[in-house]
């Protein structure tokens, strides 16, 4: 055992995972630059931008940042982030709309 | 006074105080970049066209003022820090400091890197004359940005610190350095993250 309580075998398992996790990174960002090209119309485009990023942003939450082994408190704790930004975003979006904003959202 | 449960986990939360310190910290970073792009999306779908004129000209799409190949370039660069970053947490794991050495400098390396190339860019907006005060796009650009710069550059001397003066901690508690390293990488990741949503939405839409 390291001292990190994780054994070598185990780290060494780890890090196959980071090198694949990176490749999948890379990869994600060429197709990001590769739709943002296409000059696709601004819905889908930030629609397909953001399934992208937030593909590449869980990858890196759940593995680089260990949130797929972690503790429940820990994985809470972020919910509840996203959550409350969420809550603030949908907030101004209704406050938006309520002071004569746009029909973006399609309401 | 000693700062209890720095290594081993807090019976009730079942992780080290420092680890759920960090992601507190997390959590409230998410607010705050939360709020600013909140920010960015009304300003956009507000206004009548974006970026709209800039040095006396209308643009149509934000990659026509912004260099999408330098960003893109910086993206790749901050996913490789990370994958560095997480390295250097794992060759202490395998008790191997002279390659945790070797990723961490590589690590700090990265960062500077990323900010050389983003320094690149703000000076080529700024022979323009294109500043934060031209109008709205370029005021988002800078805040946002120049936010996550900042956040890099915290991060930078964060790695600093652990790559020198604080590494003599390995030799007097390995296992309290490694989860030093842990948690600083949670900090690196984060601002990686931060800029996995930057990039598409400002220099890509």
């Amino acid at each position: 055992m390291s001292d990190t309580g994780h054994s070598i075998e185990e780290i060494k398992k780890h890090v196959r995972v980071y090198m694949f996790v990176f490749a999948s990174l890379a990869v994600l960002t060429v197709v990001t630059v590769v739709v943002g090209y296409l000059e696709l119309p601004f819905a889908p485009a930030l629609i397909v931008a953001l399934l992208i990023a937030t593909v590449k942003a869980g990858l890196v939450a759940a593995y680089f940042m260990h949130l797929v082994s972690e503790e429940q408190i820990v994985r809470w704790l972020v919910w509840l982030s996203l959550g409350l930004l969420l809550a603030m975003f949908l907030i101004l979006s209704v406050y938006y709309v309520d002071q004569g904003g746009t029909e973006i959202f399609g309401f | 006074m000693q700062i209890p449960f720095t290594v081993a986990p807090r019976p009730d939360t079942g992780v080290n105080n420092a680890k759920l310190g960090v992601w507190l910290f997390l959590a409230s970073e998410v607010m705050l970049f939360g709020g600013l792009f909140s920010a960015y999306i009304f300003l956009r779908i507000g206004a009548p066209e974006w970026p709209g004129m800039v040095g006396g000209h209308a643009y149509e799409r934000a990659s026509d003022i912004l260099n999408v190949p330098l960003a893109t370039l910086n993206t790749m660069v901050l996913i490789g820090s990370s994958v560095t970053m997480v390295m250097s947490w794992a060759s202490l794991a395998m008790q191997r400091f002279d390659r945790y050495r070797l990723y961490m400098g590589a690590t700090i390396a990265l960062g500077f890197v990323f900010l050389v190339v983003k320094a690149f860019e703000y000076g080529e907006k700024f022979s323009h004359g294109y500043l934060p005060a031209e109008n709205n796009f370029l005021a988002i650009y800078f805040v946002l940005t120049g936010l996550h710069g900042l956040h890099v550059i915290g991060g930078i001397l964060v790695n600093m610190y652990f790559m020198w003066p604080g590494a003599r901690m390995w030799k007097t508690d390995p296992k309290r350095f490694t989860n030093r390293i842990e948690i600083a990488g949670l900090y690196w990741h984060f601002v990686d993250l931060v800029w996995i949503f930057l990039f598409p939405t400002i220099y890509l839409l």
